[in-house]
């Protein structure tokens, strides 16, 4: 809290600093720049409170049913809570400090001051609208669970959005006019505009903007009060039985034995559990990020390395799979099921989905950088890692626990203490890896360096055969381990509950 | 093999130990439960009830001590003893993002047996314990009672001879607890054995032929359920025998007028 105070501080004299530094510059400039910051801050005050699951719980409209408070008042008190908070108070400073753009002309500055005041207030009303209209939405698990995954995503693409943007702010001179042009007419821009248009002697737009600005605060407080008024009178509980599914599911595909029940649960997993969703999403993203930075350096044979991160993240995926079972691997232990029964039905949930992406996105790679001729190759080297990833994360996990998130938990929550021992153990695992699929690797290299294909069907081969001994050896070490310490692998679990 | 059934008791256990750090946890546990023997494991908390049965159930390794189930040792025949043993634990997860049904097709999958006859047997136990409505829903969303029950379907889907429940009745509501002793009761009747473990005496009292108290990892009595209460009730006994009973009313200001 106190780090936030001092770290919004440090932006608010940022932005005055370049609001007193844009007065001296032309006016289309300073309005240029005032739309388009306005409305990001309008837009992030709105959206961002959605995804980051309640920054702010105690006016939580879902808290406050059980008080008996005139919804007027309600109203009021909560618009003033959401002003007078850091955020807010950084905010109106910020939004207030616009007018410093227009000291020269004072008669601007007192619009702009104004202007300023409606924008901020359209902030902290957007925010509590959209809190209030989706807490029925964002009350149950799934919402949950479905929104710390979402969150995820930009997260993991903001380093190609800088990269993009960077190349974008050459030509930011002709582009950002434009945008701001736009976003003045729409709710988030118009009420930020109005100093500028009357700088740059248009006061018939700056009118037609006041009003889009002052409806859109009066738009806002009128859904907000309906919503909350909806709210309080039917607190959101939690919704129950939200989804049911008929017949039995991957049980029914798989084969009825232990190795298939095991694979269908897995499966199962994979699809409905937020934790697994996070390793998941890697897969289209790894792509996105290489492309991204390879097409900016305008080499696309960086593709080539797509395939066999995927193949290493996916292979490596099932390292922490005891781990999140959490005490619910006792039903193993309970059920008598054989190490390696648990172990092959782990292996080939995984399979299913991850063998066939590791091969589409390593064709599809060496497509896309027209470099045919190491196709077999990289299949080696893709493949390879792949199933040696397999065989080491089905040997280590079947003797360690490690600390995950428990189930139900954010994906992104780190427990205490147990990153450090799960990233060391991680480390020497990924060295290891790299040892043991080191002979395919190198083979499909000097193939490549020599131009010699049939090398390329030797990595493959070696892939295949080498990769798929040192499974059955994985499978087979990590199933007697979890045998001879099932017990002791359970008190390991019930520690990270 | 012994020749006479009615003589080998269901469950075994002599000098079982364990210790954690410096708590001695269960101390030199013999206790024996007779075979058709409904039997009631109580003791206030801490009192290693739940780490006796992990034990005896082949899930936590004892330090020291045996433990047989029908004459069959259950740490050296591991696979063998947990085929004729149904666990219902307290206080650990379900793989709850599967279906009911899921759940219990998984459970008994697990242990080997037949599709068909997993299929067939999960209906039973849904429709027994009042859960097909739901056996669509995801587990985790199911009420603490309808999770106990799922659990204790799990626990049966391989006809076991015997059952361990830890804290079977606990959040489970008055009528459903009602349905679960019926079962439990018709399963002894049957010739099969119910070990339960719990904190409410009267209910032990009613539902058990056989009981043992336990306290700071010892058996303070064991025996049919007359011979441990004597004249008194199962809770005046339980105190007499584990103390800490405090006598008085409390402060002056609790006192309403």
């Amino acid at each position: 809290m106190v780090l936030g105070t001092v770290y919004g501080m440090f932006m608010l004299f940022l932005v005055v600093v370049g609001l007193l530094f844009l007065s001296s510059a032309p006016d289309s400039l300073g309005r240029t720049v005032s739309v388009v910051g306005g409305a990001i801050l309008v837009l992030g005050w709105t959206f961002l409170p959605l995804l980051s699951s309640g920054i702010d719980e105690t006016v939580d409209p879902a808290r406050l049913a059980t008080f008996p408070i005139p919804i007027t008042t309600l109203l009021l008190a909560l618009a003033v809570s959401g002003v007078l908070g850091v955020p807010g108070i950084i905010t109106t400073l910020a939004a207030l400090a616009t007018s410093l753009v227009w000291w020269q002309t004072p008669l601007i500055a007192i619009v702009a001051l104004l202007c300023a005041a409606i924008g901020a207030l359209t902030c902290v009303v957007g925010s509590r609208m959209l809190a209030a209209l989706t807490v029925r939405i964002s009350s149950g698990r799934r919402a949950r669970e479905a929104k710390t995954v979402l969150v995820l995503i930009p997260l993991l693409l903001l380093g190609p959005a800088i990269l993009a943007l960077s190349t974008l702010f050459r030509e930011l001179r002709t582009v950002l006019p434009i945008i701001a042009d736009v976003v003045a007419w729409t709710p988030f821009g118009a009420i930020w505009a109005v100093p500028g248009d009357l700088a740059i002697g248009r006061p018939g737009t700056a009118v037609l903007h006041a009003l889009i600005g002052i409806g859109t605060l009066i738009a806002a407080t009128v859904v907000w009060r309906w919503a909350l008024d909806r709210a309080l009178e039917r607190p959101a509980t939690s919704t129950s039985f939200s989804r049911t599914q008929r017949g039995l599911g991957w049980f029914a595909i798989f084969s009825g034995t232990p190795t298939g029940a095991v694979a269908a649960r897995a499966l199962t997993y994979w699809a409905r559990d937020p934790r697994y969703a996070q390793s998941l999403i890697s897969v289209p993203l790894v792509p996105a990020i290489v492309f991204f930075y390879s097409g900016a350096s305008g080499d696309l044979s960086g593709l080539l390395f797509v395939g066999p991160i995927v193949a290493v993240l996916l292979g490596m995926s099932i390292y922490t799979d005891v781990s999140y079972d959490n005490t619910a691997f006792s039903l193993h232990l309970q059920s008598g099921v054989s190490g390696r029964a648990d172990r092959w039905g782990r292996v080939i949930a995984v399979s299913v989905f991850a063998l066939p992406t590791t091969i589409i996105l390593t064709v599809a790679s060496v497509w896309v950088s027209d470099s045919w001729e190491r196709l077999v190759g990289m299949l080696g080297i893709s493949l390879g890692l792949f199933i040696t990833g397999l065989a080491l994360s089905s040997l280590v996990s079947g003797r360690f626990a490690f600390a995950v998130p428990a189930p139900g938990d954010n994906p992104f929550k780190s427990r205490p203490g147990g990153g450090f021992t799960l990233m060391l153990s991680m480390f020497a695992s990924w060295t290891a890896l790299a040892l043991l699929a080191l002979p395919e690797m190198v083979l499909a290299i000097i193939g490549f360096a020599t131009f010699n294909q049939s090398l390329g069907w030797i990595s493959l081969a070696v892939a295949l055969v080498l990769g798929g001994t040192l499974l059955i050896i994985g499978v087979r070490w990590g199933g007697k381990l979890l045998d001879d310490n099932g017990p002791e692998m359970l008190v390991q679990l019930q520690r990270q509950k | 093999m012994p020749e006479n059934p009615t003589l080998v008791p269901a469950l075994e256990i002599s000098g079982l130990t364990k210790r954690f750090g410096e708590k001695l946890a269960v101390n030199a546990v013999d206790l024996t439960v007779p075979r058709g023997s409904f039997f009631g494991l109580v003791g206030p908390n801490g009192a290693g009830k739940t780490t006796t049965l992990s034990m005896a159930t082949g899930l936590l390794r004892p330090d020291a001590g045996t433990v047989s189930v029908h004459g069959l040792d259950v740490w050296s025949n591991l696979v063998e003893a947990k085929k004729r043993i149904g666990v219902l634990s307290d206080g650990v997860r379900l793989f709850d993002r599967l279906t009911g049904l899921q759940l219990v097709t998984y459970a008994g999958l697990l242990s080997g047996m037949d599709r068909a006859v997993v299929a067939e047997r999960a209906a039973d136990l849904l429709e027994l314990f009042d859960l097909d409505a739901v056996s669509g829903t995801l587990v985790v969303d199911y009420s603490a009672g309808m999770t106990k029950k799922i659990a204790l379907a799990c626990a049966l889907i391989h006809a076991p001879q015997l059952l361990v429940l830890d804290e079977p009745f606990e959040s489970v509501d008055p009528v459903s607890g009602a349905n679960i002793r019926d079962i439990l009761h018709g399963f002894v009747e049957s010739g099969g054995t119910v070990i339960v473990s719990s904190h409410a005496m009267d209910l032990v009292q009613r539902m058990c032929d056989h009981v043992a108290v336990i306290a700071d990892g010892r058996v303070l009595a064991s025996g049919t359920t007359d011979e441990v209460r004597g004249s008194s009730t199962l809770e005046d006994r339980f105190v007499e025998l584990v103390g800490g009973r405090r006598h008085g009313k409390g402060p002056e200001w609790l006192r309403i007028s």
